[in-house]
């Protein structure tokens, strides 16, 4: 009985979480856009404008949903839940900190690119719910898009399975530190299993995960519809692409479901190449840094950390470059990162094979 | 070929590494409040570099006074000739005059006024700022003022109406015209019965 208790608590955290993350993701988003474009941002709601995403949550939540006349009313209502629900679930698989995992899957990496595929689904009915030019367009480009990406990243997401031999992300994590129960590597010949740090992270066992890494990292923004991958909700061509129709609660799911995704693909990314919860300090002759900052409180916040940085990225490149135009979108996918990524993938063979 | 692609790779690598050197800068760049200048100062454009936007109802830039921004009327001085509203291109300003039975007074420059205006409306919606109105008053009294900071709730509220006359004293000056005229008409028809009767 009381595991379920256990169940209700963890999925209810992680719901929270996920919230609270939106509204600070919003809020920093603002702020950071505004900052590069030499502007404040918010500044009126609260102190240096805090308030400011809660405002506008009691705001969305007051609002009328309305459905459009000539919508599919089950489509268009569904969408958003399913849009939302498939990024969710897949915070299940991941862990946190030494030991502490949502739910321990043998095929926990293979489970969460699962899941989160089912967001292109969400995304179609939305837009084909929505009986609308603007939103059919979106959501088609946007799955076109969505599909085209994954083959890069899973590519990049194999050549790091292919070094760790497992699809279990705790185990994953657990290899890059001082917690490991193999030998580890740095760059293939200093022995660093006893030193840790960020000696041990996947990207210096075996340099060449840094172009995966970058290959993955470029996929995820696609994956996450953020710019400059974001023509399925291109403002200036599409209104608000698959989404031009949602008001109230159901836009504020689909956008807790894009900044819930972006803190996703960040994760993933920070699991396979950086470390996951490991610390970055490594030992030190007699000063013990990493054994020191390794516990599940340390893991935490080292994960946060490390996440918040990429999605700190993410936002900096979003307000930096332009957006992609549908042919050179798929000109990069196609011709640039997927040979790069079967690259990779033939250089974590012969690494395995040869040194390791 | 694969030259071609090469050259394209590492220029857009390099490309995008500069954006986003440019946009890293600019996030801890601009953290000083921008110094409230008139446009016509010398370091006005050096400030752009490092400073924020104007935070616009807490800050507002110096502008000249004689700016050319709302008009205004100065009921007291206007002797309701009219130019304005026949030089205005848009015609956005309309006068009603009543003639007055005698001199009612004097502007600040001392030309004797003999008209009521019962009506003098500008509607600013129409307004397009050219200030030739304020070129061809005889008194001076339409200007322009540096009020730009306007924002009214409805349309009619645009339409400023500078006239202080009520409706009851327009109907009452009018009447009292007439009457003299209607007098003085009557003094003529007199005057001319007497002439012809004498001859």
């Amino acid at each position: 009985m009381n595991f379920y208790i256990t169940y209700f608590i963890i999925a209810i955290g992680l719901f929270g979480f996920s919230a609270l993350f939106a509204l600070f993701g919003v809020y920093a988003e603002r702020k950071v856009s505004a900052f590069i474009q030499d502007r404040l941002g918010p500044t009126e709601t609260g102190k240096y404008g805090s308030l400011q995403t809660f405002a506008d949550i009691l705001k969305m939540l007051q609002k009328e949903l309305i459905t459009p006349a000539a919508a599919d009313k089950l489509l268009f209502i569904l969408a958003p839940a399913i849009i939302f629900i498939a990024v969710y679930l897949g915070f299940a698989a991941l862990p946190w900190g030494p030991g502490l995992v949502p739910a321990k899957l043998n095929l926990g990496l293979y489970y969460v690119f699962a899941i989160i595929s089912i967001e292109t689904l969400g995304i179609l009915m939305a837009g084909w719910g929505s009986n609308n030019k603007y939103s059919i367009l979106g959501a088609m480009r946007s799955a076109a898009q969505i599909i085209s990406y994954e083959i890069p990243a899973g590519f990049a997401i194999i050549s790091v399975v292919m070094i760790a031999q497992t699809l279990n992300l705790q185990t994953i994590s657990s290899q890059q530190g001082i917690l490991s129960t193999e030998t580890i590597k740095f760059s293939g010949f200093w022995d660093v299993t006893s030193t840790g740090g960020f000696f041990a992270w996947n990207i210096f066992r075996a340099p060449h995960l840094i172009i995966a890494f970058v290959i993955y990292f470029i996929a995820s923004l696609a994956e996450s519809n953020r710019a400059p991958f974001d023509i399925p909700e291109a403002e200036s061509e599409l209104v608000a692409g698959f989404h031009t129709e949602y008001t109230g609660l159901r836009f504020a799911l689909v956008f807790l479901a894009e900044y819930s995704m972006m803190f996703l693909v960040s994760m993933v990314g920070v699991i396979l190449f950086l470390g996951a919860w490991n610390t970055p300090l490594p030992n030190i002759g007699p000063v013990h840094l990493a054994t020191w900052t390794t516990n599940a409180g340390w893991g935490i916040l080292w994960i946060i950390i490390k996440t918040l940085t990429l999605v700190g990225i993410q936002m900096w490149i979003r307000w930096t470059l332009p957006r992609f135009r549908v042919d050179q979108l798929m000109a990069l996918c196609w011709k640039v990162l997927t040979p790069l990524a079967f690259a990779c993938m033939l250089i974590s063979g012969v690494w395995r094979l040869f040194l390791m | 070929m694969t030259n071609d692609i090469m050259t394209n790779i590492i220029k857009g690598i390099s490309t995008t590494l500069k954006g986003l050197s440019i946009t890293f800068r600019h996030l801890f760049a601009s953290h000083k409040k921008r110094e409230l200048l008139p446009a016509s100062d010398n370091n006005y454009f050096k400030q752009l570099e490092g400073t924020n936007t104007i935070q616009y109802p807490h800050q507002k830039l110096p502008i000249p006074e004689v700016g050319r921004y709302q008009l205004d009327v100065e009921m007291d001085d206007c002797i309701v000739c009219d130019l304005c509203a026949k030089v205005c291109p848009v015609n956005c300003i309309d006068i009603e005059s009543i003639k007055a039975t005698e001199a009612i007074g004097q502007t600040s420059d001392g030309t004797t006024k003999r008209l009521y205006a019962a009506k003098f409306d500008i509607d600013m919606a129409k307004c397009m700022y050219c200030g030739l109105c304020t070129i061809v008053c005889p008194t001076e009294c339409i200007v322009m003022t540096n009020q730009y900071d306007k924002t009214v709730f409805q349309l009619s509220d645009l339409t400023y109406q500078f006239s202080d006359m009520s409706p009851e004293m327009a109907a009452e000056k009018r009447k009292e015209f007439d009457v003299q005229q209607a007098e003085r008409q009557a003094a003529k028809l007199a005057a001319m019965q007497k002439k012809e009767g004498g001859a």
